[in-house]
């Protein structure tokens, strides 16, 4: 057994920096690669995608970073893991065969997770109990059911254990958490059990760390800001771990941004809810249990963490059809800028209802003055430009597009010194809204497949 | 009594949790963590919000980490793709909590 993996953070979203996987593999030693792909509506738009083209809807940025990194993991003998396989891990597997093929890569093993995607079998599982109505307002799953567009389960690090103990080096997965791609090494390497709490639950957390790439290593951070050097060139993090479930965060030599016991701590508040129980599909991790401590430049050191017995049900995401928005803006110069934009909302607003269109909302921003912080915002006098952005949302598809023409005439017809509206008119976005969801664990079962290059 | 910044105190981070926004604040040491606890209460955190965040806040206290998260329910307009928002997600609402003012 290994006395440390060392596992890097590749990708926080999709569409995080290209530059930083290849950054991972090569500036210093690691043992695994892990990228996050899949935030909550993601995999609605990869579905959608995949309508259009079977052979599309996954994150297509992977196959060129797979391009740049697949010699150097070849060669070093680096794991890859990520969820970018999406709404179709196997076109997405297809794609990094083809790109190994070209590179002369042979006998490359590479894991495939599916099952996730329940979409097609919601009838059937709804007979047999899944539930499925809404975790957060209580609605039944029957007012949506015919509009969804994606319905995935969120498996967690058990497939994946069983990939690489199949001899993956590279997993692509569909719609798995975000932290099963720390942890699954980890169990997988330290032969972890899986009724061990309190380990699985430090490997959870630092999948959460890393979940967010460079938002624990120095970006977005709101406390010293101006301290974090080079920026530019920043290193995402790394989680050096060890079989006793301690782990230290840290992150290459030579690159920018900082690992620090206040960033790391940001990044821990990042979208918690209750701390003390942090749910995932192997165990309920327990936020106030977390030491950390700075070990050295760039070093923080993870330790003391509790855990608790996972619960009987898996977190589904779904989501579905749910109307249209459109957003307008215009930019307002001084002299008045403030009293000129407020003018055009008047007029804009009246506008509309005299054509009789109708929006569930219309909502109206000062970018500049107040969009941020709302009522908590001073009014300054003498602001010397602002933004009027106006928002409406409405089943109608036609009420949408007619508030797209009402826009750029407010320049030739409204208050003065008025500019911005390079963009044309405003189009009508589809509303995918989310619904999140539990359902039985025993309903639903993972499958891996291993292809060789 | 002496008027204090939250933030010369404190840092944070938040985002959204559907329709919630989270708004997670941690104070640079274990004084300004007695602080924060005492003073952001959820009725102190809810006036503070007026006009942004519309339903109830729940607050959970973590010590270890000098750190305390407040869930804002009722807070992003409907949330994700839904909400109209310019900062739908809540992205800024750490720094808006950082705002206040305390008298100690």
């Amino acid at each position: 057994m290994k006395d440390k993996i060392r596992i890097a953070s590749g990708s926080g979203f999709w569409g995080d920096l290209q530059s930083i996987p290849l950054q991972q593999v090569t500036k210093g030693q690691i043992d695994y690669l892990m990228m996050d792909f899949l935030a909550e509506v993601t995999m609605s738009i990869m579905q959608k995608q995949k309508k259009r083209n079977p052979a599309a809807g996954y994150a297509k940025d992977l196959i060129q970073i797979m391009k740049d990194i697949l010699p150097h993991i070849a060669e070093k003998n680096i794991k890859v893991i990520t969820n970018g396989g999406g709404a179709n891990p196997m076109g997405c597997v297809e794609e990094i065969v083809k790109c190994a093929h070209k590179q002369g890569i042979k006998g490359l093993k590479i894991g495939v997770v599916t099952g996730d995607d329940i979409l097609d079998s919601i009838d059937n599982l709804l007979k047999h109990g899944a539930g499925l109505d809404n975790m957060e307002s209580g609605q039944k799953v029957t007012d949506v059911k015919e509009r969804l567009i994606s319905a995935n389960v969120y498996f967690g690090a058990r497939p994946i254990v069983e990939a690489l103990k199949k001899g993956a080096q590279i997993i692509i997965t569909g719609r798995t958490t975000d932290t099963s791609l720390t942890y699954a090494p980890m169990i997988h390497e330290f032969k972890w059990s899986w009724d061990d709490w309190d380990k699985l639950a430090a490997g959870v957390i630092a999948g959460h760390i890393l979940e967010c790439g460079g938002q624990s290593s120095g970006g977005n951070f709101l406390g010293d800001w101006r301290s974090v050097p080079d920026l530019a060139h920043i290193g995402f993090p790394i989680a050096e771990a060890y079989p006793n479930g301690e782990f230290v965060v840290t992150k290459h030599e030579n690159t920018g941004g900082m690992v620090s016991v206040d960033t790391v701590s940001e990044q821990l508040m990042y979208e918690i809810g209750d701390p003390t129980n942090y749910i995932t599909p192997e165990c309920v991790a327990d936020f106030t249990t977390i030491n950390l401590e700075q070990q050295g430049k760039d070093r923080v050191r993870v330790f003391g963490i509790k855990g608790k017995p996972a619960t009987d049900l898996y977190k589904v995401s779904m989501a579905y059809n749910d109307g249209y928005t459109a957003i307008g803006s215009l930019t307002y110069s001084w002299p008045d800028a403030l009293e000129k934009a407020k003018k055009a909302d008047e007029i804009l607003r009246t506008r509309l209802s005299d054509l009789g269109l109708k929006f569930d909302e219309i909502r109206t921003e000062f970018l500049g003055v107040n969009a941020c912080h709302g009522p908590l915002a001073s009014e300054q006098n003498e602001i010397n430009e602002v933004v009027l952005r106006v928002g409406v949302r409405s089943a109608n598809h036609h009420d949408i597009e007619a508030f797209g023409k009402e826009i750029a005439p407010l320049i030739l017809t409204g208050p003065p010194s008025v500019t911005g509206f390079a963009g044309g008119r405003p189009k009508a976005n589809e509303v995918i809204a989310y619904w999140p969801a539990l359902m039985p664990k025993k309903l639903v079962h993972p499958k891996v497949e291993i292809i060789t290059t | 009594m002496s008027k204090i910044k939250l933030i010369d105190i404190a840092h944070g981070r938040s985002g959204d949790k559907g329709d919630a926004a989270n708004v997670g604040i941690v104070a640079y040491d274990d004084k300004g963590y007695e602080i924060i606890k005492k003073h952001l209460t959820t009725e102190r955190v809810k006036k503070h919000f007026e006009g942004i965040c519309f339903g109830k806040v729940e607050r959970f206290e973590m010590p270890n980490i000098c750190a305390l998260n407040f869930l804002l329910h009722n807070t992003l307009g409907g949330g994700g793709t839904v909400s109209l928002k310019h900062d739908a997600q809540g992205k800024t609402l750490a720094a808006a909590l950082l705002k206040m003012e305390i008298e100690i």
